[in-house]
Protein backbone atom coordinates (compact mmCIF):
# COMPACT_ATOMS: atom_id res chain seq x y z
CA UNK A 1 0.00 0.00 0.00
CA UNK A 2 3.03 2.35 0.94
CA UNK A 3 3.88 2.18 -2.93
CA UNK A 4 0.56 1.77 -4.59
CA UNK A 5 -1.47 4.61 -2.93
CA UNK A 6 0.73 7.36 -4.27
CA UNK A 7 1.09 5.96 -7.70
CA UNK A 8 -2.74 5.84 -7.93
CA UNK A 9 -2.78 9.55 -7.15
CA UNK A 10 -0.04 10.47 -9.15
CA UNK A 11 -2.31 8.60 -11.93
CA UNK A 12 -5.44 10.21 -11.26
CA UNK A 13 -3.98 13.55 -10.94
CA UNK A 14 -1.83 13.23 -13.92
CA UNK A 15 -4.67 12.23 -16.11
CA UNK A 16 -6.95 14.85 -14.73
CA UNK A 17 -4.44 17.93 -15.63
CA UNK A 18 -4.12 16.85 -19.29
CA UNK A 19 -8.05 16.45 -19.41
CA UNK A 20 -7.99 19.92 -17.54
CA UNK A 21 -5.21 21.29 -20.22
CA UNK A 22 -7.69 20.01 -23.20
CA UNK A 23 -11.31 20.25 -21.88
CA UNK A 24 -12.66 23.51 -21.04
CA UNK A 25 -15.73 22.68 -19.17
CA UNK A 26 -16.41 24.68 -16.38
CA UNK A 27 -16.65 21.49 -14.13
CA UNK A 28 -13.36 19.84 -15.28
CA UNK A 29 -11.84 24.20 -14.85
CA UNK A 30 -12.70 24.08 -11.20
CA UNK A 31 -11.69 20.82 -10.62
CA UNK A 32 -8.35 22.07 -11.52
CA UNK A 33 -8.59 25.13 -10.03
CA UNK A 34 -8.99 23.59 -6.44
CA UNK A 35 -6.39 21.47 -7.16
CA UNK A 36 -3.65 23.93 -8.56
CA UNK A 37 -4.44 25.99 -5.05
CA UNK A 38 -3.92 22.31 -2.93
CA UNK A 39 -0.47 22.56 -5.07
CA UNK A 40 0.16 25.91 -4.55
CA UNK A 41 0.10 25.31 -0.86
CA UNK A 42 1.81 21.81 -0.66
CA UNK A 43 4.87 23.69 -2.74
CA UNK A 44 4.92 26.71 -0.18
CA UNK A 45 6.00 23.61 2.60
CA UNK A 46 9.05 23.05 0.74
CA UNK A 47 10.20 26.40 2.26
CA UNK A 48 9.65 24.96 5.49
CA UNK A 49 11.48 21.55 4.78
CA UNK A 50 14.38 23.43 2.61
CA UNK A 51 15.44 25.92 6.08
CA UNK A 52 14.86 23.11 7.90
CA UNK A 53 17.36 20.99 5.82
CA UNK A 54 20.05 23.93 5.46
CA UNK A 55 19.53 23.80 9.63
CA UNK A 56 19.86 20.14 9.77
CA UNK A 57 23.03 20.02 7.43
CA UNK A 58 24.92 23.08 9.01
CA UNK A 59 24.43 22.24 12.36
CA UNK A 60 26.08 18.28 11.22
CA UNK A 61 29.44 20.30 9.25
CA UNK A 62 29.09 22.38 12.79
CA UNK A 63 29.51 19.53 15.02
CA UNK A 64 31.70 17.43 12.71
CA UNK A 65 33.95 20.16 11.81
CA UNK A 66 33.74 19.24 8.76
CA UNK A 67 35.36 21.21 5.76
CA UNK A 68 34.91 24.74 6.11
CA UNK A 69 32.28 24.15 8.75
CA UNK A 70 32.61 27.92 9.87
CA UNK A 71 31.41 29.54 7.05
CA UNK A 72 27.89 27.53 8.06
CA UNK A 73 27.48 30.53 11.02
CA UNK A 74 27.04 33.38 8.48
CA UNK A 75 25.01 31.59 6.34
CA UNK A 76 22.41 30.30 9.69
CA UNK A 77 23.17 33.96 11.13
CA UNK A 78 22.13 34.95 7.77
CA UNK A 79 19.01 32.99 8.05
CA UNK A 80 17.75 33.78 11.13
CA UNK A 81 18.44 37.48 10.90
CA UNK A 82 16.80 37.92 7.85
CA UNK A 83 13.77 36.18 9.10
CA UNK A 84 13.38 37.37 11.81
CA UNK A 85 13.90 40.87 10.60
CA UNK A 86 11.07 39.83 8.02
CA UNK A 87 8.46 38.36 10.52
CA UNK A 88 9.23 40.86 13.00
CA UNK A 89 9.21 44.61 10.93
CA UNK A 90 7.69 43.46 7.69
CA UNK A 91 8.99 43.60 3.80
CA UNK A 92 7.84 46.36 2.86
CA UNK A 93 9.18 50.09 2.05
CA UNK A 94 11.26 51.64 4.87
CA UNK A 95 12.06 48.68 6.48
CA UNK A 96 15.18 46.96 8.28
CA UNK A 97 14.86 43.82 5.65
CA UNK A 98 14.31 45.90 2.56
CA UNK A 99 17.51 48.12 3.79
CA UNK A 100 19.66 44.56 3.72
CA UNK A 101 17.94 43.56 0.15
CA UNK A 102 18.69 46.12 -1.43
CA UNK A 103 21.97 47.04 0.35
CA UNK A 104 23.68 43.70 0.73
CA UNK A 105 22.22 40.62 -0.59
CA UNK A 106 21.35 43.17 -3.95
CA UNK A 107 24.89 44.13 -4.54
CA UNK A 108 26.18 40.75 -3.42
CA UNK A 109 24.71 38.88 -5.89
CA UNK A 110 25.06 41.61 -8.95
CA UNK A 111 28.54 40.76 -7.72
CA UNK A 112 28.39 36.96 -8.65
CA UNK A 113 26.25 38.00 -11.76
CA UNK A 114 29.34 40.26 -12.40
CA UNK A 115 32.45 38.11 -12.06
CA UNK A 116 30.98 36.44 -15.00
CA UNK A 117 32.35 38.61 -17.35
CA UNK A 118 36.27 38.35 -16.50
CA UNK A 119 35.50 34.01 -16.36
CA UNK A 120 34.07 34.48 -19.86
CA UNK A 121 36.95 36.50 -21.14
CA UNK A 122 39.70 34.36 -19.49
CA UNK A 123 37.60 31.10 -20.89
CA UNK A 124 37.44 32.70 -24.52
CA UNK A 125 41.50 33.30 -24.34
CA UNK A 126 41.80 29.42 -23.18
CA UNK A 127 39.51 27.60 -24.80
CA UNK A 128 38.17 28.90 -27.63
CA UNK A 129 40.34 26.91 -30.00
CA UNK A 130 40.23 26.50 -34.06
CA UNK A 131 41.22 23.18 -33.74
CA UNK A 132 38.47 21.80 -36.85
CA UNK A 133 36.44 23.15 -39.46
CA UNK A 134 33.30 23.25 -36.60
CA UNK A 135 35.11 25.12 -34.21
CA UNK A 136 36.26 27.42 -36.69
CA UNK A 137 32.99 28.23 -37.58
CA UNK A 138 31.37 28.22 -34.37
CA UNK A 139 33.91 30.91 -33.59
CA UNK A 140 33.48 32.76 -36.68
CA UNK A 141 29.58 32.79 -35.54
CA UNK A 142 30.09 33.74 -32.47
CA UNK A 143 32.24 36.82 -33.14
CA UNK A 144 29.37 38.34 -35.99
CA UNK A 145 27.04 37.84 -33.47
CA UNK A 146 29.02 39.37 -30.62
CA UNK A 147 29.56 41.85 -33.21
CA UNK A 148 26.26 42.43 -34.23
CA UNK A 149 25.03 42.58 -31.08
CA UNK A 150 26.15 46.14 -30.01
CA UNK A 151 26.83 49.04 -31.11
CA UNK A 152 30.34 48.59 -32.16
CA UNK A 153 29.48 46.29 -34.64
CA UNK A 154 27.55 48.71 -36.66
CA UNK A 155 30.04 51.37 -36.60
CA UNK A 156 32.52 48.82 -38.44
CA UNK A 157 30.10 47.42 -40.96
CA UNK A 158 26.49 48.56 -41.17
CA UNK A 159 25.84 45.14 -42.29
CA UNK A 160 26.92 43.38 -39.54
CA UNK A 161 23.69 43.04 -37.91
CA UNK A 162 21.97 42.14 -40.59
CA UNK A 163 24.09 38.92 -40.79
CA UNK A 164 23.80 38.56 -36.75
CA UNK A 165 20.33 38.61 -37.30
CA UNK A 166 20.40 36.29 -40.09
CA UNK A 167 22.68 33.83 -37.57
CA UNK A 168 20.01 33.72 -34.79
CA UNK A 169 16.90 33.72 -37.19
CA UNK A 170 17.59 30.82 -39.95
CA UNK A 171 20.79 28.42 -38.26
CA UNK A 172 20.35 29.09 -34.97
CA UNK A 173 16.35 29.22 -34.91
CA UNK A 174 16.34 25.88 -36.48
CA UNK A 175 18.92 24.35 -34.02
CA UNK A 176 16.85 25.70 -31.22
CA UNK A 177 13.88 24.21 -32.85
CA UNK A 178 14.97 20.85 -33.03
CA UNK A 179 16.43 20.86 -29.53
CA UNK A 180 13.00 22.40 -27.86
CA UNK A 181 10.91 19.66 -30.34
CA UNK A 182 13.40 16.66 -28.78
CA UNK A 183 13.23 18.00 -25.49
CA UNK A 184 9.25 18.69 -25.36
CA UNK A 185 8.84 14.96 -26.40
CA UNK A 186 11.41 13.51 -23.36
CA UNK A 187 9.12 15.53 -21.06
CA UNK A 188 5.98 13.51 -22.51
CA UNK A 189 7.21 10.40 -22.30
CA UNK A 190 8.61 10.76 -18.58
CA UNK A 191 5.12 12.51 -18.29
CA UNK A 192 3.74 9.36 -19.35
CA UNK A 193 6.30 7.19 -17.38
CA UNK A 194 5.33 9.02 -14.03
CA UNK A 195 1.95 8.58 -15.05
CA UNK A 196 1.63 5.19 -15.75
CA UNK A 197 4.07 3.85 -12.65
CA UNK A 198 6.48 2.94 -14.91
CA UNK A 199 9.17 5.87 -13.70
CA UNK A 200 9.19 5.92 -9.67
CA UNK A 201 12.21 7.74 -9.01
CA UNK A 202 10.18 10.54 -7.17
CA UNK A 203 9.21 7.52 -4.70
CA UNK A 204 12.70 7.60 -3.68
CA UNK A 205 13.96 4.51 -6.38
CA UNK A 206 10.74 2.03 -5.10
CA UNK B 1 49.78 29.29 -22.49
CA UNK B 2 47.97 27.27 -19.57
CA UNK B 3 50.58 29.26 -17.58
CA UNK B 4 49.18 32.47 -18.77
CA UNK B 5 48.52 34.37 -15.73
CA UNK B 6 44.89 35.43 -15.60
CA UNK B 7 45.13 38.18 -14.15
CA UNK B 8 46.16 40.29 -16.84
CA UNK B 9 42.91 39.40 -18.65
CA UNK B 10 40.91 40.26 -15.88
CA UNK B 11 43.04 43.38 -15.18
CA UNK B 12 42.27 44.04 -18.96
CA UNK B 13 38.74 43.10 -18.90
CA UNK B 14 37.69 46.00 -15.74
CA UNK B 15 39.81 48.53 -17.16
CA UNK B 16 37.72 48.12 -20.69
CA UNK B 17 34.62 48.50 -18.94
CA UNK B 18 34.94 50.90 -16.26
CA UNK B 19 36.50 53.00 -19.02
CA UNK B 20 33.55 54.08 -21.22
CA UNK B 21 31.58 54.06 -17.86
CA UNK B 22 33.17 57.04 -16.66
CA UNK B 23 33.54 58.71 -19.68
CA UNK B 24 30.99 57.64 -22.11
CA UNK B 25 31.20 56.87 -25.86
CA UNK B 26 27.69 57.43 -26.75
CA UNK B 27 27.78 54.77 -29.60
CA UNK B 28 24.66 54.89 -31.79
CA UNK B 29 21.86 52.22 -30.92
CA UNK B 30 20.06 50.21 -33.57
CA UNK B 31 16.52 49.02 -32.48
CA UNK B 32 16.14 45.61 -33.92
CA UNK B 33 12.64 44.12 -35.12
CA UNK B 34 11.54 41.82 -32.03
CA UNK B 35 12.09 45.28 -29.94
CA UNK B 36 9.96 46.98 -31.60
CA UNK B 37 7.55 44.25 -31.74
CA UNK B 38 7.10 44.78 -28.17
CA UNK B 39 6.88 48.64 -28.16
CA UNK B 40 4.33 48.84 -30.99
CA UNK B 41 2.39 46.08 -28.94
CA UNK B 42 2.69 48.28 -25.77
CA UNK B 43 1.85 51.22 -27.55
CA UNK B 44 -1.46 50.27 -29.16
CA UNK B 45 -2.70 49.33 -25.58
CA UNK B 46 -5.65 52.36 -24.70
CA UNK B 47 -5.22 54.65 -21.84
CA UNK B 48 -6.82 53.01 -18.87
CA UNK B 49 -6.38 49.47 -19.90
CA UNK B 50 -4.55 46.80 -17.45
CA UNK B 51 -1.57 44.71 -17.64
CA UNK B 52 -0.08 42.30 -16.03
CA UNK B 53 3.51 42.65 -14.94
CA UNK B 54 5.45 39.87 -14.27
CA UNK B 55 8.44 40.41 -12.48
CA UNK B 56 10.67 37.04 -12.84
CA UNK B 57 14.17 37.86 -11.50
CA UNK B 58 16.34 38.56 -9.04
CA UNK B 59 19.15 40.88 -8.00
CA UNK B 60 21.46 38.61 -9.83
CA UNK B 61 20.40 39.80 -13.81
CA UNK B 62 19.37 43.09 -12.10
CA UNK B 63 21.99 44.77 -13.85
CA UNK B 64 20.46 43.82 -17.29
CA UNK B 65 17.10 43.47 -16.61
CA UNK B 66 15.77 46.25 -14.51
CA UNK B 67 16.68 48.52 -16.95
CA UNK B 68 14.06 46.57 -19.20
CA UNK B 69 11.62 47.03 -16.17
CA UNK B 70 12.19 50.55 -15.87
CA UNK B 71 11.94 51.38 -19.59
CA UNK B 72 8.75 49.41 -20.16
CA UNK B 73 7.26 50.76 -16.99
CA UNK B 74 8.12 54.46 -18.13
CA UNK B 75 5.98 53.50 -21.73
CA UNK B 76 3.34 51.79 -19.88
CA UNK B 77 2.44 54.72 -16.96
CA UNK B 78 3.37 57.14 -19.76
CA UNK B 79 0.57 56.03 -21.59
CA UNK B 80 -2.03 55.49 -18.65
CA UNK B 81 -1.98 52.04 -18.51
CA UNK B 82 -2.88 50.52 -14.91
CA UNK B 83 -0.25 47.71 -13.84
CA UNK B 84 -0.23 44.91 -12.02
CA UNK B 85 2.65 43.40 -11.18
CA UNK B 86 4.05 39.96 -8.91
CA UNK B 87 6.88 37.99 -9.20
CA UNK B 88 7.37 34.03 -9.09
CA UNK B 89 11.13 34.41 -8.04
CA UNK B 90 11.65 35.16 -4.26
CA UNK B 91 14.01 37.92 -4.94
CA UNK B 92 11.51 39.62 -7.47
CA UNK B 93 8.90 41.98 -5.14
CA UNK B 94 11.33 44.62 -3.46
CA UNK B 95 13.16 44.99 -7.44
CA UNK B 96 9.65 45.88 -8.67
CA UNK B 97 8.70 47.93 -5.71
CA UNK B 98 11.56 49.75 -6.89
CA UNK B 99 10.59 50.15 -9.97
CA UNK B 100 7.16 51.20 -9.27
CA UNK B 101 8.79 54.10 -6.91
CA UNK B 102 11.36 55.65 -9.84
CA UNK B 103 9.16 55.34 -12.26
CA UNK B 104 5.45 55.37 -11.02
CA UNK B 105 5.52 57.49 -8.13
CA UNK B 106 8.92 59.88 -8.97
CA UNK B 107 8.23 59.96 -11.96
CA UNK B 108 4.76 60.04 -13.09
CA UNK B 109 3.12 60.83 -9.74
CA UNK B 110 0.35 57.62 -10.11
CA UNK B 111 -0.93 56.40 -6.74
CA UNK B 112 -0.39 53.13 -5.26
CA UNK B 113 -3.41 50.73 -5.26
CA UNK B 114 -5.24 52.96 -7.87
CA UNK B 115 -2.87 53.02 -11.16
CA UNK B 116 -0.44 50.08 -9.71
CA UNK B 117 0.13 47.35 -7.52
CA UNK B 118 2.81 44.48 -6.28
CA UNK B 119 1.06 41.52 -5.88
CA UNK B 120 4.72 40.38 -4.39
CA UNK B 121 5.43 36.81 -4.34
CA UNK B 122 4.32 33.56 -4.66
CA UNK B 123 5.69 29.63 -4.81
CA UNK B 124 4.43 27.40 -7.11
CA UNK B 125 6.03 28.29 -10.56
CA UNK B 126 3.73 27.09 -13.42
CA UNK B 127 0.44 26.10 -11.24
CA UNK B 128 0.70 29.72 -10.00
CA UNK B 129 1.04 31.30 -13.80
CA UNK B 130 -2.25 28.98 -14.85
CA UNK B 131 -3.61 30.04 -11.61
CA UNK B 132 -3.61 33.39 -12.38
CA UNK B 133 -5.28 32.46 -15.84
CA UNK B 134 -8.23 31.33 -13.83
CA UNK B 135 -8.71 33.49 -10.50
CA UNK B 136 -5.97 36.42 -9.45
CA UNK B 137 -7.27 36.97 -5.77
CA UNK B 138 -7.69 33.77 -5.13
CA UNK B 139 -3.97 33.25 -6.38
CA UNK B 140 -2.81 36.45 -4.63
CA UNK B 141 -5.83 36.98 -1.97
CA UNK B 142 -3.29 40.03 -0.66
CA UNK B 143 -0.96 42.12 -2.08
CA UNK B 144 2.87 42.73 -1.38
CA UNK B 145 2.20 44.59 2.02
CA UNK B 146 -1.06 42.56 2.99
CA UNK B 147 -3.37 44.63 1.75
CA UNK B 148 -6.56 42.24 -0.06
CA UNK B 149 -6.87 42.92 -3.12
CA UNK B 150 -10.56 43.23 -3.20
CA UNK B 151 -9.99 46.61 -1.34
CA UNK B 152 -7.70 47.80 -4.34
CA UNK B 153 -9.41 50.12 -6.79
CA UNK B 154 -7.05 48.90 -9.57
CA UNK B 155 -7.92 45.20 -8.64
CA UNK B 156 -11.60 46.20 -9.80
CA UNK B 157 -13.36 44.11 -12.38
CA UNK B 158 -10.03 42.01 -12.44
CA UNK B 159 -10.92 38.31 -11.95
CA UNK B 160 -8.49 36.06 -14.34
CA UNK B 161 -5.44 37.29 -16.65
CA UNK B 162 -8.05 37.56 -19.72
CA UNK B 163 -9.74 40.87 -17.81
CA UNK B 164 -6.18 41.95 -18.67
CA UNK B 165 -5.00 43.92 -22.37
CA UNK B 166 -1.79 42.14 -21.90
CA UNK B 167 1.46 40.46 -19.89
CA UNK B 168 4.80 41.53 -19.94
CA UNK B 169 6.90 39.15 -18.83
CA UNK B 170 10.86 40.19 -17.45
CA UNK B 171 12.80 37.07 -16.88
CA UNK B 172 15.99 35.88 -15.57
CA UNK B 173 15.56 31.78 -16.03
CA UNK B 174 12.83 29.61 -14.47
CA UNK B 175 10.27 29.75 -14.20
CA UNK B 176 9.67 32.30 -16.54
CA UNK B 177 9.33 33.43 -20.56
CA UNK B 178 9.28 29.48 -21.82
CA UNK B 179 6.46 29.03 -18.77
CA UNK B 180 4.40 31.95 -19.74
CA UNK B 181 4.35 30.46 -23.51
CA UNK B 182 3.51 27.37 -22.61
CA UNK B 183 1.28 27.08 -19.53
CA UNK B 184 -0.70 30.67 -20.08
CA UNK B 185 -0.13 32.12 -23.56
CA UNK B 186 -0.17 28.82 -25.64
CA UNK B 187 -3.53 28.03 -23.15
CA UNK B 188 -5.43 32.00 -22.93
CA UNK B 189 -4.40 32.90 -25.80
CA UNK B 190 -3.40 36.74 -24.27
CA UNK B 191 -0.46 38.56 -26.05
CA UNK B 192 2.72 38.33 -24.24
CA UNK B 193 6.06 40.59 -24.03
CA UNK B 194 8.92 39.36 -22.86
CA UNK B 195 11.96 40.49 -21.60
CA UNK B 196 14.83 37.80 -20.89
CA UNK B 197 18.41 38.14 -20.39
CA UNK B 198 21.20 38.09 -23.29
CA UNK B 199 22.39 34.38 -22.53
CA UNK B 200 19.08 33.10 -22.34
CA UNK B 201 17.04 35.20 -25.73
CA UNK B 202 18.28 32.85 -28.68
CA UNK B 203 16.13 29.82 -26.72
CA UNK B 204 13.11 32.42 -27.10
CA UNK B 205 13.40 33.43 -30.36
CA UNK B 206 11.50 30.56 -31.55
CA UNK B 207 8.60 31.96 -30.03
CA UNK B 208 9.03 35.11 -31.28
CA UNK B 209 8.98 33.77 -35.12
CA UNK B 210 5.54 31.71 -34.38
CA UNK B 211 4.32 35.01 -33.25
CA UNK B 212 3.84 33.14 -29.36
CA UNK B 213 5.74 36.06 -28.41
CA UNK B 214 4.93 39.95 -29.86
CA UNK B 215 8.01 41.31 -28.73
CA UNK B 216 11.42 39.74 -27.29
CA UNK B 217 14.04 42.10 -25.22
CA UNK B 218 17.07 40.07 -24.98
CA UNK B 219 19.98 41.98 -22.49
CA UNK B 220 21.07 44.93 -22.04
CA UNK B 221 21.17 45.53 -25.68
CA UNK B 222 17.39 44.58 -25.75
CA UNK B 223 17.08 47.21 -22.82
CA UNK B 224 19.13 49.64 -24.38
CA UNK B 225 17.01 49.28 -27.47
CA UNK B 226 13.89 50.28 -25.70
CA UNK B 227 15.59 53.33 -23.60
CA UNK B 228 15.85 54.62 -27.18
CA UNK B 229 12.15 53.81 -28.56
CA UNK B 230 10.64 55.85 -25.29
CA UNK B 231 13.01 58.61 -25.62
CA UNK B 232 14.57 58.43 -21.72
CA UNK B 233 18.16 56.75 -21.82
CA UNK B 234 18.93 55.08 -18.72
CA UNK B 235 21.57 52.58 -17.80
CA UNK B 236 21.23 50.25 -20.31
CA UNK B 237 21.94 52.65 -23.08
CA UNK B 238 25.23 53.70 -20.86
CA UNK B 239 25.83 50.65 -20.47
CA UNK B 240 25.70 49.34 -24.37
CA UNK B 241 29.37 51.27 -24.14
CA UNK B 242 30.93 49.66 -21.78
CA UNK B 243 29.58 46.15 -23.47
CA UNK B 244 30.61 47.13 -26.73
CA UNK B 245 34.18 47.52 -25.74
CA UNK B 246 34.04 44.46 -23.35
CA UNK B 247 32.87 42.47 -26.73
CA UNK B 248 35.77 43.69 -28.55
CA UNK B 249 38.17 42.83 -25.49
CA UNK B 250 36.86 39.41 -25.54
CA UNK B 251 36.83 39.06 -29.55
CA UNK B 252 41.07 40.09 -29.10
CA UNK B 253 41.43 37.35 -26.56
CA UNK B 254 39.71 34.73 -28.50
CA UNK B 255 42.36 35.98 -31.64
CA UNK B 256 45.15 36.43 -29.15
CA UNK B 257 44.39 32.74 -27.62
CA UNK B 258 44.39 31.17 -31.36
CA UNK B 259 47.54 32.78 -32.34
CA UNK B 260 49.44 31.76 -29.66
CA UNK B 261 47.77 28.40 -29.99
CA UNK B 262 48.86 27.90 -33.48
CA UNK B 263 52.46 29.35 -32.76
CA UNK B 264 53.14 26.54 -29.55
CA UNK B 265 51.50 24.03 -32.10
CA UNK B 266 53.85 24.62 -35.00
CA UNK B 267 56.70 24.87 -32.27
CA UNK B 268 55.64 21.90 -30.33
CA UNK B 269 55.70 23.09 -27.41
CA UNK B 270 51.66 23.11 -27.10
CA UNK B 271 51.19 21.35 -23.77
CA UNK B 272 48.21 18.73 -23.67
CA UNK B 273 46.22 19.00 -19.98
Amino acid sequence: MKREVPLIITAIFGCFMVIDFFVPHPLVSSIGETLQQWAIIVVAFAYVLGVANIARISGQKISRRSRDWFYQFPLLAGLVFMLTVGVVWGVGERTLFNDFYLYAYSPMQGTMFSLLAFFIASAAFRAFRLRSFEAALLAIAAIIVMLGRVPVGTLMWDKLPVVSDWIMNVPQMAAKRAIMIGAALGAISTGLKIILGIERNYLGGE
Amino acid sequence: MERFDRRYIFLVIFLIVLFPLLMPLGLPIRVSKEVSGAYEAIDKIPPGSKIYFACDYDPGSMPELHPMTMAILYHLFSHDVKVVGACLWPGGPPLLEDAFNKVAVQKFGKKYGVDFVNLGYKEGREVVMVSLGRDIPATFPADFYGTPVGQLPVMRGVRSLNDLDMIVNISAGYPGTKEWVQQVQSRYHITLAAGCTAVSAPEYYPYYQSGQLVGLLGGLAGAAEYEKLVGVPGTATRGMDAQSLGHLAIIVFIVLGNVMYLYLKKTGRLTRR
